[in-house]
């Protein structure tokens, strides 16, 4: 059983969001240090059960707070494999979903898989990593980072990859 | 620097400087607010630690902030100091009121810095030395730039140095820079031989409403809060005028401003109001509205080309119905007869040619200009765009539209107007322009060999043009002519000798001598031999105006990259340089054409072009010399509406809508009716359209700004469009074996270009919608090489052929292709 490091974490996560741990009963992301990686996440985030991939039916948001209780966030099992998608099957994503343009809140439309904010009509793909369709923020759609545990199925919020609406620093 | 931190932001300090910028992108204009402060001095959390003076101790509630990781940069001034920036929209423009585009909202994080996505920025003259670009002082690009113009200028005339240049506010552009290009071109240099940065010549946009007596900014954007029914024409605002429509337009469909109505118009009915859309594409900024209120939202969905005809129709249709407004015709007007006849057009018939039924023909007609159940005639605005000014006979288009709305008086009353919604910000003072009209077309002569140097400023014309790629081939071979003269010429010569070898290559072997000033090598550039490197706002101070004449004045707040320098300076040191060398060799006539451009300041260049309105062609009309720095920057990011009334009590005060009185811009003071009639597309496109099978419709999306010149380095956008996407139907694209992310070729006899499939189930069958002025792919390519009679060219009418190149795994695994109308 590997622990993976903070920094080798977020390594790896640009590449490919995140990666299964095999059983990890530490902090995927050990405070070790706050040394900015090439991933330009630097803050140190806490690590939540958000769900469990038994538990989640395809194509259904399902709700959860990350990284406190003021971010209102969504974890969603696409059916297929999507970047940065963890779980057996590498099709679990998860994002914030206050509108990153000026924090309205986004629903998810199953029919079309993007999230789509009333006010000022930025839509965002779940399944190519939050990328905006159209709209008007300056970012893609802030993807929680997720890890998987095989063992007990959990899939753990471990990060934020891009700034959360109404917010200096993710992690307040 | 190091890579840009994502999930945190550097707060200014209370402290921070903080100076007034009007986003130098679409034409709205949106004001915000640059603060900078030193590297280590970091504002706190707590709302009295920082200078936007919130709480971020805690979440911060729903529209409360605009503030996002791309409004932050760290630059570097010229001593060597390091500051964080921060642009962000102000809540107190009333223009924004603190919303942002995804275009303006980058600003901050495209201004100049060596490592950000700005880093390819110009910051020294170069010169292409045969196998490499190599970077000279001001002094040494001056000698070589100015010396081949005296040369061609002495011996062959000024006809013979040409330019593409800008005419327009924001970037790459503004009252200073027009002027200084301007004075430069028509009264030092006196030639005629340029074209404006997006079309063949040097032209209006809008002579027909001008010649009809009305300029096309004509209100502002409150009253498209409080219009009964607006009418837009091929444009496709909330992409591409994002807060016009956002903050103004949307809010009325929506109901936020039916008190306002009400007040503003006590003695009239005020119902729901409607809008109306004319364009053969149904856009995004339609499909919201039908999102906020379907049964109030009318597509007019016409046959390509085919808006003079629509308007014929509903001309002739309201004055059956007796809608027109005899006593303001009779009264303010003239040639209502003679364009009536000449115009008439039976409903049958133009429903026929437009292919937008009977029925949706008089609803239109009825919501927009039959008298409301309080007896007064609705107030209707008209909002067009590129779908006339790029349409079938811009001026035929524009006079038909015109007609319409005088018959109807929807202009000069509040809730009306007929306007065009814009691109770039305007800010126009320059010389009267010293050739004829129709203007010569530019790119032909060059076409046809004439020209021996052409300087390409603040543009991209390989990419806005019309038959572009006979365009390009020509400018490549004429280019390599003097590229390789140089080359051949062994080495080791002084300026005067190397301005000999580029002389005679320009005039004994059909050569171009070719210079760029602008922010970036771009694709024109590359072609070339010269780049000048130059700064937009921020980098200097920059007057311009919006689409509602709302004139502001974005501050300098760092230094522009290396040694680049404002337009108007570049010009002054042209002319300064040309003034010296005549001097020199004791020709005085010749020196005092370049005289008067002793300026140091970009502020200079606006005290003697905009504030001296005598003689000049300015948009400040004659009241400019009322306007000055000081002033404008207490007006803040509100500004003044020009024209300018007065000065009072510390305040500039201006015009929110023109022709109040009826006294329109002609020399009688009477508003021209101008017959339009219906003719059909013109013949080589008619052609094309018999010959092919895809309409080529083209335009802009909502994240890329102009030729891309900031977001072809800006992942953000590229990773959004690797290459310019066709938007294309379903059926049709599966027909031919091709999918979303495919590469395709989109050709016929003007040429051939290439494109991303982007399919999607709004495209009617048989058209498409390619993104114009992007990088790998030039719609202009395959646009033919008509133009009305003013040269203005008709780039949304082409029809092609395409055909699949190539799959792309890649695009096809990281661009998303969900359909891009909000559903």
């Amino acid at each position: 059983m590997s622990k993976i490091t903070r920094r080798n974490f977020l390594k790896s996560s640009s590449a490919a969001a995140a990666i299964p741990l095999m059983g990890s009963t530490g902090n995927a992301l050990a405070k070790e240090n706050s040394q900015l990686t090439d991933t330009g996440i630097i803050l140190d985030y806490p690590e939540t059960i958000v769900s469990n991939s038994s538990q989640l039916a395809v194509n259904k948001a399902i709700s959860f707070n990350y990284p406190d209780n003021s971010s209102p966030c969504a974890v969603i099992r696409m059916g297929h494999v999507v970047p940065g998608g963890v779980g057996p099957d590498k099709d679990i994503v998860a994002y914030s979903i206050l509108c990153n343009h000026m924090g309205c809140p986004l629903n998810y439309d199953a029919t079309t898989r993007t999230f789509k904010c009333g006010c000022h009509f930025s839509m965002f793909d779940s399944e190519k990593s939050g990328q905006m369709v159209t709209g008007q923020a300056t970012e893609d759609l802030p993807r929680i980072l997720l890890s998987y545990d095989k063992a007990s199925g959990d899939i753990k919020a471990v990060g934020v990859d891009g700034l959360i609406f109404g917010r200096q620093a993710n992690v307040v | 620097m190091t890579q840009k931190i994502k999930d945190r932001i550097g707060l200014p300090p209370v402290n921070a400087q903080k100076t007034n910028m009007t986003c130098h992108f679409c034409i709205v204009g949106c004001g915000y607010h640059t603060y900078k402060w030193p590297v280590d001095k970091e504002g706190g959390r707590k709302a009295n630690q920082n200078a936007l003076g919130i709480d971020f101790s805690k979440q911060v509630g729903s529209l409360e902030l605009s503030m996002t990781p791309a409004m932050t940069n760290t630059v570097k001034d010229k001593d060597g100091q390091a500051y964080n920036i921060m642009m962000v929209p102000d809540k107190q423009c009333v223009v924004n009121n603190g919303i942002y585009s995804t275009r303006g909202g980058s600003m901050g994080s495209l201004m100049y810095n060596d490592t950000g996505p700005s880093k390819e920025r110009l910051k020294y003259p170069r010169f292409f030395t045969g196998d490499d670009w190599v970077d000279f002082d001001w002094k040494q690009a001056m000698a070589i730039y100015a010396g081949v113009t005296k040369r061609i200028l002495d011996k062959d005339g000024a006809d013979q140095i040409m330019f593409n240049a800008f005419d327009h506010g924001g970037a790459g552009g503004g009252f200073e820079n027009t002027w200084g290009s301007g004075k430069y071109m028509f009264s030092a240099l006196k030639t005629k031989m340029v074209r404006i940065h997006n079309r063949p010549a040097y032209n209006s946009e809008c002579h027909a409403t001008r010649d009809m007596g009305i300029g096309e900014l004509n209100n502002s954007y409150e009253d498209s809060e409080v219009a009964d029914t607006i009418m837009f024409i091929g444009m496709n605002c909330y992409e591409t005028q994002t807060n016009y429509f956002l903050n103004h337009a949307l809010l009325n469909l929506q109901g936020v401003t039916k008190d306002k109505r009400k007040k503003w118009f006590p003695k009239e009915s005020i119902e729901d109001s409607r809008f109306i859309f004319v364009d053969p594409r149904r856009t995004n900024t339609q499909a919201i509205c039908e999102q906020t209120a379907k049964d109030r939202v009318l597509h007019l969905q016409i046959e390509p080309g085919t808006d003079t005809a629509l308007f014929n129709g509903l001309l002739s249709y309201v004055v059956e119905q007796g809608w027109h407004n005899k006593k303001f015709i009779a009264q303010h007007t003239s040639g209502f007869d003679d364009a009536l006849k000449t115009n008439n057009m039976s409903l049958a018939d133009c429903s026929k040619a437009t292919g937008v039924s009977e029925a949706d023909l008089k609803k239109a007609a009825e919501w927009a200009y039959k008298p409301k159940a309080s007896g007064h005639a609705p107030r209707t605005a008209h909002m067009y765009e590129k779908g006339i000014i790029w349409g079938n006979d811009n001026y035929k288009i524009q006079s038909a539209l015109v007609d319409l709305v005088l018959a109807t008086k929807n202009v000069g009353r509040r809730g009306t107007g007929v306007c065009r919604l814009g691109g770039h910000q305007e800010g126009y003072a320059r010389p009267p322009y010293p050739g004829p009209r129709p203007a010569p077309n530019i790119d032909q002569e060059i076409i046809n060999g004439n020209g021996k140097m052409l300087t390409v400023w603040a543009c991209n014309s390989v990419r806005t043009t019309l038959n572009a790629q006979r365009y390009q081939a020509k400018i490549i071979q004429r280019s390599n002519i003097v590229r390789e003269a140089l080359i051949q010429s062994g080495g080791g010569l002084s300026t005067e000798q190397m301005v000999d070898v580029i002389y005679d290559a320009v005039s004994n072997k059909g050569g171009l001598f070719v210079t760029t000033i602008d922010l970036y090598p771009t694709a024109f550039a590359k072609l070339g031999h010269m780049m000048l490197p130059a700064a937009h706002p921020g980098e200097m101070n920059l007057t311009s105006m919006n689409g509602e004449r709302r004139m502001r004045l974005s501050e300098k707040f760092m230094d522009a990259p290396g040694i680049a320098k404002p337009d108007c300076l570049i010009a002054a040191g042209v002319a300064n340089t040309l003034k010296d060398m005549y001097q020199a060799e004791g020709n005085a006539e010749m020196a005092k054409r370049f005289e008067g451009f002793d300026w140091n300041t970009e502020e200079d260049a606006f005290n003697d072009g905009f504030r001296k309105p005598d003689g000049i062609d300015s948009q400040g009309g004659g009241t400019g010399s009322l306007v000055t720095y000081e002033r404008l920057r207490a007006m803040g990011n509100n500004g003044v509406q020009l024209p300018v009334k007065e000065f009072k009590d510390g305040k500039l005060i201006g015009t929110e809508m023109n022709y109040m009185d009826y006294k329109f811009s002609t020399d009688d003071g009477k508003a021209h009716f101008l017959p339009a009639p219906w003719t059909g597309l013109p013949e080589p496109v008619e052609k094309l359209r018999g010959k092919h099978k895809f309409w080529i419709n083209n335009g802009r999306a909502n994240h890329i700004w102009q030729t891309a010149f900031h977001d072809k380095y800006h992942s953000f956008r590229t990773e959004r469009y690797p290459m310019a996407p066709i938007e294309m139907n379903l059926a049709d694209a599966r027909d031919m074996g091709i999918e979303s992310g495919d590469v395709v070729e989109v050709y016929n006899g003007y040429g051939s270009t290439y494109a991303m499939a982007y399919l999607e189930p709004d495209m009617k069958p048989g058209h498409t919608f390619m993104v114009f002025a992007y990088f790998k792919g030039n719609v202009g390519e395959v646009v033919t090489d008509w133009t009305d009679q003013n040269v203005l060219p008709y780039y949304k009418g082409t029809w092609a052929d395409i055909r699949k190149v190539s799959s792309m795994a890649d695009y096809q695994k990281t661009v998303s292709f969900k359909r891009r109308r909000y559903s």
